[in-house]
């Protein structure tokens, strides 16, 4: 045995990452999961081509007015059989011609339904003979970086931080004191901080592995872009990874059974899955509980990674998320070490 | 029931040197219940020690004391010379440990647990050594889930084996164990006790004290009622045989025993009925037991059990708390 080998330190390390990687369903967890996760919303939200929308119109000259509109798919329909495709939903809108002119028949509510309104107006009133005041020319972008799947990656990226390093933590230490092995490690002269040291290692060689396979996989397939520096987003995750951390360890140190740990760790993680903005922005809930979103981890987290990838903010712009990290962490940190019950 | 005594028989002569482990005044409550209650003890170097009882007499919580692991309410601890405040880091290195119901991790193999343990120590034995020296060597790399209950205990002894303690602390060693694995054990311990270790134990199987121990204190309720070697602890029941019998009277109900002819006897030292199960506690067995039988015969009751053994550790506690060891 060479020195390294002889260190307590490096195998409380490498007995950490025996035991992640001969657990099958963890590996699951880390790696596969939050693939799959990116893979099912990229589908569900992908560009499509711009939607053709279903009109309706009583007359046939009506009708072929709007023909020639390539947004629009117009059917000729009677009055009667007209009102019922628009009640359930077929068409968006109804063009009646009457004596007078024309009426539209749709549902303000509907967005899609004022966008038929709009352009079905306009192909006939071209089709009247108005003429445009201004020349108008469009110019077609689809930029990345402004699509949901852009959007919802550093939500995923956070998310998964958190689960993988609060599952991580907790478990293995609960495991490990109701199996009283925790126990038996006092009774050694191992020194405690390598313990719990040895999970803050494995837990940042995983982190490398599971970063780069999660954001590899999501640059490649759906060209997700990085603006910031590459090292600053590096650095957003290690912080992330160690504040989650801490609060696995803070929730670990006096829960007794996996029942007790469970508990504990889907109610601190359940109102950040909701609240912290992984799948829509955080600001759509009410001002009042502004502070609170703000002040979760999991919220700094996301924002300071969205700053990072879809912005390019430098980590000075995101001093407020980054404190509130480094906040979580040395309090949740403290604390535990504090209460940790090793026995 | 006989009201508890502590027979006090002074230490043997030892070639010993000094104590290994010295424990005065212990006390420990968790709650109301009363865990350690007042304990002096002495444990001479190279000895090997017995804590015998039943479950809950307190034996594990005075062994967890002497490791560190729980702190006493009141009392000192010396282990080789040193104490826990002062001394932690220095003992930790001293002594192995061997706890109750640990669970080593599953997934590991039987190697990488004992380098893990290895690794914690300055000094000690090779992996290889310790694997030999449990037996485990077919069993190096196999997984810890696969182990069979006897192999885990071995291997357990092995973590506690790897620092070379001079002190070793084993709870309850062969507790669930069936008895092939347990004499696998023992004879592991006797290899250990060749080799001069200091081993203090825990058990509540008498034989298993009266196998390995040079000395054995017997406790109850916290205290220690009995202490002494196997040979002076059983001689304090008065007599080297036990007789165990049952009657029937002549009416097929339970016969009624005239406790204080026997008694009279010669060499019929005590009386007891548990269960209908009378005991005595007889030295001349070849004498007394015509006169039993005759006795038994004049008084109208017939026998429908009767046996002899010699007396044990089991008898020794019978003797002083009224109970059986394995009466919880």
């Amino acid at each position: 045995m060479n020195r390294l080998e002889q260190s307590s330190l490096y195998q409380l390390t490498m007995v950490r990452f025996h035991l992640i990687l001969r657990e099958p369903e963890a590996i699951f967890w880390i790696f596969i999961f939050p693939i799959l996760l990116a893979v099912g919303l990229g589908i569900a939200f992908r560009n499509r081509p711009a939607d053709v929308l279903q009109v309706g119109a009583t007359t046939s000259q009506l009708a072929q007015a709007l023909a020639t509109d390539k947004g629009l798919s117009a059917a000729v329909l009677d009055e009667a059989r007209g009102t019922k495709a628009l009640a359930t939903g077929k068409i968006l809108l109804l063009a009646i011609q009457s004596p007078a002119g024309v009426t539209y028949k749709f549902d303000d509510t509907n967005p899609d339904a004022r966008t038929a309104r709009m352009l079905v107006d306009r192909d006939l009133q071209a089709a009247a003979g108005q003429r445009e005041a201004v020349h108008a020319q469009n110019q077609l972008v689809h930029e990345t970086g402004s699509r949901y799947i852009d959007f919802v990656i550093p939500g995923l990226l956070g998310m998964n931080l958190m689960g993988s390093a609060m599952w991580g933590l907790g478990f293995s230490i609960v495991e490990a004191r109701q199996k009283k092995l925790l126990k038996r490690m006092v009774a050694s002269p191992m020194p405690r901080w390598q313990y719990l040291m040895s999970f803050i290692l494995s837990r940042l060689a995983m982190l490398v592995l599971e970063v780069v396979v999660f954001l590899g996989f999501v640059r490649l397939v759906f060209g997700v872009p990085f603006r910031g520096p590459l090292w600053q987003l590096g650095f957003l995750c290690v912080l992330t990874s160690l504040a989650f951390s801490a609060l696995g360890l803070l929730v670990a140190s006096r829960a007794k059974n996996m029942e007790a740990v469970s508990g504990l760790m889907n109610l601190v993680m359940l109102p950040m899955w909701i609240l912290s903005g992984i799948f829509f922005s955080a600001s759509r809930f009410p001002v009042v509980i502004q502070p609170l979103v703000r002040a979760l981890p999991l919220t700094a987290a996301i924002d300071a990674m969205r700053g990072n990838m879809l912005q390019g903010m430098s980590l000075g712009q995101m001093a407020v998320p980054v404190a509130i990290l480094l906040a979580w962490l040395v309090a949740a940190f403290g604390i535990s070490l504090r209460i940790f019950r090793w026995r | 029931m006989t009201e508890p005594q502590t027979v006090a028989i002074p230490a043997p002569e030892h070639d010993f040197c000094a104590s290994s482990l010295k424990l005065s005044g212990l006390r420990k409550a968790f709650g109301d219940v009363v865990a350690v209650d007042g304990l002096d003890l002495e444990v001479a170097s190279g000895e090997c020690f017995g804590l015998l009882g039943p479950n809950g007499a307190g034996k594990t919580t005075t062994i967890e004391i002497c490791e560190g692991l729980t702190e006493p309410d009141a009392g000192q601890v010396q282990l080789l010379g040193l104490n826990w405040e002062t001394g932690a880091s220095a003992l930790r290195q001293r002594i192995g440990v061997q706890l109750q119901e640990t669970q080593f991790p599953d997934k590991l193999t039987v190697e990488e647990t004992l380098r893990l343990f290895r690794s914690f120590y300055r000094q000690g034995t090779s992996v290889d050594e310790s694997i030999r020296t449990a037996q485990l060597e077919e069993k190096r790399g196999a997984r810890v889930g696969t182990l069979s209950g006897g192999q885990k205990q071995r291997l357990a002894m092995a973590c506690a084996l790897v620092g070379d303690p001079e002190l070793l602390f084993l709870d309850e060693p062969t507790t669930g164990l069936d008895p092939q694995a347990r004499r696998h054990l023992w004879d592991l311990v006797d290899e250990l006790k060749l080799a001069g270790r200091t081993i203090i134990l825990t058990t509540h199987y008498m034989e298993e004290a009266e196998r390995l121990c040079d000395r054995v204190a017997i406790m109850d309720h916290g205290r220690i009622i009995a202490l002494g070697t196997v040979q002076q602890l059983v001689a304090s029941v008065g007599a080297e045989h036990i007789v165990e019998f049952a009657v029937t009277g002549q009416d097929a109900g339970h016969g009624v025993v005239d406790a204080a002819v026997l008694l009279a006897i010669p060499g019929i030292q005590s009386h007891r009925v548990d269960a209908g199960l009378h005991q005595l506690s007889v030295s001349e067995l070849h004498m007394a037991v015509p006169r039993i039988f005759a006795e038994l015969r004049t008084q109208g009751l017939h026998l429908s059990e009767f046996r002899t053994h010699s007396a044990t550790l089991e008898d020794v506690f019978v003797g002083l708390t009224g109970r059986n060891l394995r009466d919880e």
